[in-house]
C-alpha cells in the first residue's frame, strides 16, 4: 500500500511535469503563436482580440492557474483554427485511438511471451544456433519496418490489390485486421527479443536448477519458476512498448484513415493549432504514465521484489 | 539427413546475414550518400510532366511523381539526406544524453533529480517528444534533427547512467581514488573507455531508430519541407497516389526497411564481436573409453560413478572436459566429502551425478547408478526415484530458493509430485521439517518469500525442502561458502544431526578440507577433472599420498601455526578444462614431478585398505605391493 | 609510538550506522587483525580509512591528520576481488603506474619493474592485461599498486577471500615479507581467525559496528574474555577435530538481527547472556562500554566469566 501510494506520488509528479511542459511549449516558440497561427494578412487588432480571447494577455502565473485549472475541470480550450472545443474533438477521437491500441497490446503480449519463450528454451547454452540465428535475423527484420511502412504495404496488398478489407473508416470488425497487424508487428518482434533475453537469465538461474534436482515436472517448473520470475522485466519493457504502441497509432491512423486522434495531429501541428497539439499531447502522455503506473502496482502487488528498485 | 543438411544450411544462412551482409550494406549506404546526388542528381531533379504519375515501367522502375521525376533516382539521391540527418540526429541525442548520464552517475544529488526527469521522459512515446520538439524548434530539417535528437536523448542518458553506475562501484575506480586521482582522471581513463563499447552499439542501432522516426515526422508532413526531399517525404507522396499507380510507394519503403534492418544488424555484429559469441559448430566427438579392467563392485552401494567424464563444446571448436575421469562408491549412511579448488571439477561431478549437466554438455561414464536406477538411462521412474530419495543443497541459499513462491510452496511441491500426498498432509509435513531445522515461527516462515529470510536461514529451507522426500542421499555442493563461521557451523551441526536422524548418506563438496574432515568418514581429493586421491578422513590427514593433497594440507592455515616460519605454498595454476596433458596434471606444480610424470598419467592406485591415489611417487608406499587388481576404478 | 590512530570512527549509511564510534592504535610497522561476520562493519573501517565513505571521528598518522587527499594516499588499500579491482583495459604497467605520482615516463617505468620484482613477479608480464593472469598474479599487482603510492599503512581487505588456498599462501607469505622488509603497518581484515592468528600482532573483534574485543593477537585467541569471541572461535573448522560438533560456545539463538537498540547487541544470540540465564538483566538495558585502560579489553558486562562448558584451549 505504501508503495502503491508512493507510485501514485510519482505519477502526480510527471502529470505535472507533462503539464508544465505542454504550458511551456506555447510560450518557448520562437514569434508570436497568434500571429503565426492566424497567418501574415492578419491585422494586429485581430491578432491582439485572439490573443485576450485565448488569454494570453495574462501575467504568466495566472495563465498557468487558468490552464491548469481548465485542464483538471476538462476544459482544454478552443482550436485556434476551428473554434470547436478541443475536448469535444478528443472525446469523439480518443476512444477510437484506444480501441486501435488496447488491442494491439494484448496481441503483442500474447505474441511475444511464448515466442520469446520458446526460442529461449531452444536456445540457451549456445543450443540450437540456427534457431537462434532465425529468430535474430527475423526480429531484427520485423523491427526495422516501420508501422507505416508496414501499413503501406499492407494497404497496397490487401486493399488495392486483393481488396480484401476495406480502405478507411473503423465502422466494421475488419477495418481493425490491417490496422493491428501493421500496429503488432514491430513491438511483438522486440518484446520476444527482451523475453527471450529475460527468460534465458531466468532458466541460468540456480532456483530453476535446484527445481529441476527435485525433478519437479517440466510444466510445473516453467509455470511457477520461469514465467514469474521472468514478468517483471519483460512487463516494464512491455510498458514502454505500449508508449510506442500508442505512437504509432498516430502514424498507422494516418495510412487508413482511422477516425482516431492521429489523424488530427499532423494537422494541427501544420496549422500550429496549439491547444489542440497541447490537449493531444497532455491526453496521449496522461495515458501514458497512467498505464505505466498501473502496471507497476500490479507487478509490485505480483512480485514483492520489483518495489525495491522505485523511488 | 536431409534435415541435418538443412539445417546447416539454415545455420550458414545465419551466419552470412549478421556476418558480412551489414558490413557490406552499410559500406553501400555510404557510398550512396556520398556519391548519389552527383550521379543521379539529374533525373531526380529533372521533371517532365510528360511524364508525370507513371506506374512502374522500362524507363521508370518505379514509377514517376506527379512532375514525372523518377522515383528511383529520388529514392537514391535521398539516401543522403536520410541518412545524415539520421546520423545528425544520433549524435545529437547521444551528446545530450550521453552528458546528462556521466552527470547523473557522478554525482549522487544530480542522480536522483535527473534521474527521476529521465525515468519520466523515457516514458513517453518518442515519437510524442519529437512531435513536441518538431512544435517548439519548428519544421523541417534542422527542426527534426533536433527533434529526434531530443527524444533519443532519455534513452541515451539512462543507458550511460546505468552502465557508468556499474562501472563507478567498481573496485578499480575506487582503488584510483584510493590513489589520489581526481575525478577527471578516473572519468576519462576508467569509466568512459569501459563503457565505450556498449554505447558505441546502442548508436549504432540508434542510427537505423533515427532513420525511421525521421521518416516518420516527414510522413507526417512534419519533417523536411520540399524541395528538400528524404524517404518519408517521398512515401508520403507515393501514399497520396497508391490507389492510381501503387509502385511509388514501393522504392521509399524498401529504403527505409533497408536502412533500418542494416543498422540494426551492424549492431548485432558488433555485440555479437564485442561479447566473444563467435558462433562455432557444436564439436561432438565421443570418444571411446580405453579398455580398463573394472573390477565388479563392492555390493550394496548406494551411489556408483564409474570413470564419469564431462564434456563441453568450447567456442573454438574444441572440447573442454571439467570432469575427465571420476570413479567411486558411497555406501549407505556413508558420509563421503569431495575437496578441491576452483576448476577441479567437484561441483560438475555433483552435477552430473543429480543429472543436471545440460545441452551442450556431455556426460559419459562406463557406469552412474544411484540405488537401483542407471542414470545414463533415466526413464520416468527414475525421476520419480531421484525425486524422492536424493535431496540437494546448493550453495548460494538466496539463489536456489524462487523469488516468486512462497517459502511453503518449495516445501511442499516434493511431497506433492514424488509422493501423491495430500497438501493439507503436506503442509503439515512441511511445518515439521521447518521445525526440524530450527527454524523459529515455521508457521510464520511458510508464508514467507526468501528476500525476507536471512542467509542462514535460507539455508535451514534448503535443508527442509530435503526433508519433505525419503532422502536417501544428500549432496550438499559447498552449502556453508556463503556463510559466515558461526552459521556453517549451525548448518554443519544441522546436517550431522538429521544425517544420523534419517540415515541418508552424504556426499559433501567443498574447497575447505577442514570443514570435509569434521564432517565426512571418506574423502575425495580432486584436481583438473581427476580424482588424485582418495582415503578415509584420518587416514589422508595423517598420511598423504599425494603431494598435492600434501600441500594442499599444509596451506590451509589453521590455529597455532609457526609465526616464524612460511607457508608451504605453491605457485602456478590449475590445469584448465581445455588443457590435454599426456602425464599427471599435477606434474608442473609439483616438487616431486619426473620425467615420467610428465609423460604417462598416473593411475588411481591403491596404497592401503580404502587408500588410493594416483602418484608415480607417493608419499606413503604402498602398504602391498600394487597387483594387476591393485589397478581399480 | 602510534603508527595509525582512530578515533572515535563513525560510518552512517542513511538511517543505518554502520560503525559506531570505533577507536584503535596499530603501532609502526605493526598488524592490527579485523575480524567480524559479515555486517559487522570491519570492510566499512576500511573504506572510511582510506575515504571511500564519509565518515566522523579522526584518523592520524604518526600524529598527522588524514584529511587531505594527498595525505589520504599515505593509506593505501588492497580489495578482496582482484578481478574488478583492476581495469581490464589496463596493461599490468598501467595498473602500476596509476599509483605512482611525479615520475617521468623512464622512470615510471623502471619503478613499475622494481615493484613487480618486490611482489615476486616477472617484470615481463607488464604488458599483459589482468584477464590473462591467474588471481594470484592479479592479487600480487594489486599490491604492488599500492606500494607504488609508498603507503604508510597498508589496509589489506580480505585479500586472500577469493583464493584457493595455494595461492593464499603465497599471497599471505608475500605480505609477511613486504611487513619484514618495508616496516609496513597494516590493518588484516579477514573473516578467517586462523588466517588473521598467522598474519597479526593485534586482533579486534568487531560486532554490530563496535569493537567487542580488543589486544594482543595470541592473548585474544587463548583467552578469549567476549562469548562472541569464544563463539567464533569455536566455529573455526579444524582438521579432523570434529570441534564444531561439540557443544561449547554454541550461541543460544539463530537470529542475525541485531535486537531493538539499549543493551547489548549480542544478547539474544549469546550463550551467557539473558538468553541463557534470565537473571542478566543488564544485558537488555546497558550497552556494555569497551573498558579502556587495559591491554586486552572486552566490551561485555560478563567479560571475565567462562562458560563452564568452555575447555580453554590449550
Amino acid at each position: 500500500m505504501v508503495f502503491a501510494g508512493r507510485r501514485l506520488v510519482r505519477l502526480v509528479l510527471s502529470l505535472l511535469v507533462l503539464l508544465a511542459a505542454t504550458f511551456i511549449m506555447v510560450h518557448l516558440i520562437p514569434g508570436d503563436p497568434v500571429q503565426t497561427a492566424l497567418g501574415d494578412q492578419a491585422t494586429p487588432q485581430m491578432v491582439a482580440q485572439r490573443r485576450h480571447e485565448l488569454g494570453l494577455d495574462l501575467p504568466l502565473p495566472e495563465q498557468l492557474w487558468r490552464y491548469v485549472l481548465g485542464v483538471v475541470t476538462g476544459d482544454f480550450g478552443r482550436s485556434i483554427v476551428t473554434e470547436a472545443p478541443v475536448s469535444d474533438l478528443l472525446t469523439t477521437r480518443f476512444p477510437n485511438t484506444l480501441l486501435l491500441a488496447a488491442p494491439a497490446f494484448l496481441l503483442v503480449i500474447l505474441i511475444a511471451m511464448p515466442v520469446g519463450l520458446l526460442t529461449a528454451v531452444r536456445t540457451r547454452g549456445g543450443r540450437g544456433r540456427h534457431v537462434r540465428g532465425w529468430f535474430v535475423n527475423v526480429t531484427g527484420l520485423l523491427n526495422s519496418i516501420p508501422d507505416y511502412v508496414l501499413a503501406t504495404v499492407l494497404s497496397l496488398v490487401f486493399v488495392v490489390t486483393i481488396k480484401a478489407f476495406p480502405a478507411a473508416g473503423n465502422d466494421q470488425l475488419s477495418s481493425y485486421v490491417l490496422p493491428v497487424v501493421a500496429l503488432v508487428a514491430g513491438p511483438a518482434a522486440s518484446l520476444s527479443r527482451i523475453v527471450r533475453v529475460e527468460a534465458l537469465k531466468v532458466l541460468d538461474a540456480e532456483y530453476v536448477r535446484a527445481a529441476k534436482a527435485r525433478r519437479l515436472p517440466a510444466v510445473l517448473r516453467t509455470w511457477r519458476y520461469v514465467l514469474p520470475n521472468m514478468m517483471t522485466a519483460s512487463l516494464t519493457y512491455g510498458t514502454m512498448i505500449l508508449a510506442g504502441l500508442i505512437a504509432g497509432t498516430v502514424l498507422v491512423e494516418n495510412v487508413f484513415g482511422w477516425p482516431g486522434i492521429g489523424t488530427v495531429i499532423s494537422q494541427a501541428v501544420i496549422q500550429k493549432d496549439y491547444p489542440l497539439i497541447q490537449g493531444i499531447l497532455l491526453v496521449l502522455g496522461a495515458t501514458v504514465l497512467i498505464l505505466n503506473m498501473v502496471v507497476d502496482v500490479v507487478l509490485g502487488v505480483l512480485d514483492p521484489r520489483s518495489r525495491l528498485g522505485e523511488l | 539427413m536431409t534435415a541435418a543438411m538443412t539445417s546447416s544450411r539454415g545455420h550458414r544462412l545465419g551466419r552470412a546475414v549478421s556476418g558480412g551482409v551489414p558490413l557490406v550494406l552499410v559500406l553501400l549506404f555510404v557510398f550512396l550518400s556520398v556519391a548519389a546526388p552527383s550521379i543521379w542528381g539529374n533525373d531526380a531533379s529533372a521533371s517532365n510532366v510528360a511524364e508525370a504519375n507513371q506506374s512502374i515501367s522500362a524507363a521508370h522502375w518505379m514509377g514517376t511523381d506527379d512532375l514525372g521525376r523518377d522515383i528511383l533516382a529520388r529514392t537514391v539521391v535521398a539516401t543522403r539526406n536520410s541518412l545524415v540527418l539520421a546520423v545528425l540526429a544520433t549524435i545529437v541525442g547521444g551528446c545530450v544524453g550521453i552528458g546528462l548520464g556521466l552527470l547523473s552517475a557522478m554525482s549522487r544529488r544530480l542522480s536522483r533529480a535527473l534521474g527521476a526527469v529521465i525515468n519520466v521522459l523515457i516514458a513517453f512515446p518518442a515519437l510524442l517528444l519529437a512531435i513536441f520538439f518538431a512544435v517548439l524548434f519548428g519544421i523541417g530539417s534542422v527542426g527534426s534533427v533536433l527533434a529526434v535528437g531530443a527524444s533519443f536523448a532519455p534513452g541515451f542518458a539512462r543507458i550511460t547512467q546505468t552502465l557508468t553506475a556499474s562501472v563507478v562501484s567498481k573496485e578499480y575506480v575506487e582503488a584510483s581514488h584510493v590513489l589520489g586521482r581526481g575525478p577527471l582522471y578516473r572519468t576519462f581513463r576508467h569509466i568512459l573507455p569501459n563503457i565505450a563499447e556498449p554505447i558505441i552499439l546502442y548508436s549504432t542501432i540508434h542510427i537505423g531508430t533515427a532513420v525511421l522516426a525521421l521518416s516518420g515526422l516527414s510522413f507526417l508532413g512534419l519533417g523536411v519541407q520540399p524541395p528538400v526531399y528524404d524517404w518519408g517525404r517521398l512515401l508520403n507522396d507515393g501514399l497520396t497516389r497508391i490507389y492510381v499507380t501503387p509502385g511509388v510507394a514501393i522504392a521509399p519503403s524498401v529504403a527505409i526497411v533497408l536502412a533500418g534492418l542494416t543498422f540494426n544488424l551492424a549492431g548485432e555484429r558488433l555485440s555479437d564481436l564485442i561479447g566473444g559469441r563467435r558462433s562455432a559448430p557444436p564439436a561432438r566427438r565421443r570418444e571411446s573409453r580405453p579398455a580398463e579392467p573394472s573390477p565388479s563392485l563392492a555390493g550394496g552401494s548406494l551411489l556408483d560413478v564409474r570413470h564419469l567424464r564431462v564434456s563441453y563444446p568450447a567456442a573454438d571448436g574444441r572440447l573442454t572436459t571439467p570432469v575427465r575421469d571420476v570413479s567411486f562408491s558411497l555406501a549407505p549412511k556413508e558420509r563421503v566429502g569431495i575437496v578441491g579448488e576452483s576448476g577441479s571439477g567437484k561441483s560438475m561431478t555433483a552435477a552430473a551425478i543429480a543429472q543436471l549437466v545440460e545441452e551442450p554438455g556431455h556426460v559419459e561414464a562406463e557406469a552412474l547408478r544411484f540405488m537401483d536406477a542407471d542414470l545414463l538411462a533415466p526413464d520416468r521412474a527414475t525421476q520419480h526415484l531421484l525425486g524422492r530419495n536424493m535431496a540437494m543443497v546448493f550453495q548460494d541459499p538466496g539463489e536456489a530458493l524462487n523469488p516468486a513462491i512462497k517459502i511453503g510452496t518449495h516445501l511442499i511441491e516434493p511431497a506433492v509430485i514424488h509422493l501423491d500426498e495430500k497438501k493439507q498432509d503436506a503442509k503439515r509435513k512441511a511445518l515439521d521439517a521447518l521445525r526440524a531445522v530450527a527454524i523459529t515461527d515455521p508457521a510464520r516462515r511458510y508464508e514467507q518469500h526468501q528476500h525476507e529470510l536471512s542467509g542462514g536461514m535460507k539455508q535451514r529451507v534448503g535443508i527442509a525442502i530435503g526433508l519433505m522426500g525419503e532422502a536417501r542421499l544428500l549432496i550438499a555442493d559447498e552449502p556453508t561458502t556463503a556463510l559466515d563461521v558461526t552459521v556453517q557451523r549451525q548448518i554443519l551441526r544441522l546436517i550431522d544431526r538429521l544425517g544420523e536422524q534419517t540415515e541418508a548418506g552424504l556426499l559433501f563438496i567443498s574447497h575447505d578440507i577442514a570443514v570435509v574432515s569434521e564432517l565426512c568418514d571418506r574423502v575425495i581429493v580432486m584436481y583438473a577433472g581427476f580424482i588424485v586421491e582418495e582415503a578415509k578422513t584420518g587416514s589422508l590427514l595423517a598420511s598423504p599420498a599425494h603431494p598435492y593433497t600434501s600441500v594442499l594440507l599444509a596451506a590451509s592455515p589453521r590455529m597455532g601455526l609457526d609465526k616464524s616460519e612460511p607457508l608451504m605454498a605453491i605457485d602456478g595454476r590449475m590445469p584448465g578444462p581445455d588443457a590435454d596433458l599426456p602425464g599427471c596434471y599435477f606434474a608442473a606444480r609439483c616438487p616431486h614431478a619426473d620425467s615420467t610424470c610428465l609423460s604417462s598419467r598416473p593411475p588411481l592406485r591403491v596404497l592401503a585398505d580404502g587408500h588410493r591415489a594416483a602418484c608415480w611417487h607417493p608419499l606413503t608406499e604402498p602398504g602391498n605391493a600394487p597387483t594387476p587388481e591393485g589397478v581399480t576404478i | 609510538m602510534a603508527g595509525l590512530s582512530v578515533e572515535n570512527l563513525t560510518v552512517r549509511y542513511g538511517a543505518v550506522t554502520a560503525v559506531r564510534g570505533v577507536s584503535f592504535d596499530v603501532a609502526d610497522g605493526s598488524v592490527l587483525g579485523l575480524v567480524g561476520e559479515s555486517g559487522s562493519g570491519k570492510s566499512t573501517v576500511a573504506r572510511a580509512l582510506v575515504g571511500l565513505t564519509p565518515s566522523a571521528g579522526t584518523m592520524r598518522i604518526n600524529g598527522a591528520d588524514l584529511s587531505s587527499r594527498q595525505a589520504r594516499r599515505r593509506v593505501q588499500l588492497v580489495f578482496q576481488d582482484s578481478r574488478s579491482s583492476l581495469d581490464p583495459r589496463f596493461t599490468v604497467e598501467q595498473c602500476v603506474m596509476e599509483g605512482l605520482v611525479g615520475f617521468r615516463r623512464r622512470d615510471a617505468s623502471a619503478r613499475v619493474a622494481e615493484l613487480l620484482d618486490l611482489v615476486s613477479l616477472d617484470p615481463a608480464i607488464a604488458r599483459s592485461r589482468p584477464g590473462n593472469l591467474s588471481g594470484g598474479q592479479r592479487q600480487r599487482v594489486a599490491i604492488a599498486r599500492a606500494l607504488a603510492a609508498r603507503p604508510d599503512v597498508l589496509i589489506a581487505d580480505e585479500v586472500t577471500a577469493s583464493l584457493d588456498v595455494s595461492v593464499q599462501a603465497v599471497v599471505l607469505n608475500l605480505l609477511r615479507r613486504l611487513r619484514a622488509k618495508l616496516g609496513l603497518t597494516m590493518v588484516f581484515i579477514s573473516h578467517n581467525l586462523a588466517v588473521v592468528q598467522y598474519m597479526c600482532d593485534e586482533l579486534a573483534v568487531m560486532f554490530n559496528g563496535r569493537i567487542v574485543e580488543f589486544g594482543p593477537a595470541d592473548e585474544v585467541i587463548e583467552q578469549a574474555e567476549h562469548p562472541y569471541t569464544r563463539s567464533l572461535l569455536a566455529a573455526i573448522p579444524e582438521m579432523g577435530q570434529r570441534r564444531l560438533l561439540s557443544e561449547s560456545a554454541v550461541e543460544a539463538s539463530t537470529v542475525t538481527d541485531p535486537p531493538p537498540s539499549g543493551g547489548c547487541a549480542y544478547r539474544l544470540r549469546c550463550p551467557i547472556g539473558p538468553a541463557a540465564d534470565p537473571e542478566r538483566e543488564i544485558c537488555r538495558t546497558l550497552e556494555p562500554a569497551a573498558t579502556a585502560g587495559r591491554v586486552h579489553r572486552a566490551a561485555c558486562h560478563f567479560a571475565r566469566e567462562r562458560d563452564e562448558s568452555i575447555v580453554p584451549r590449550a
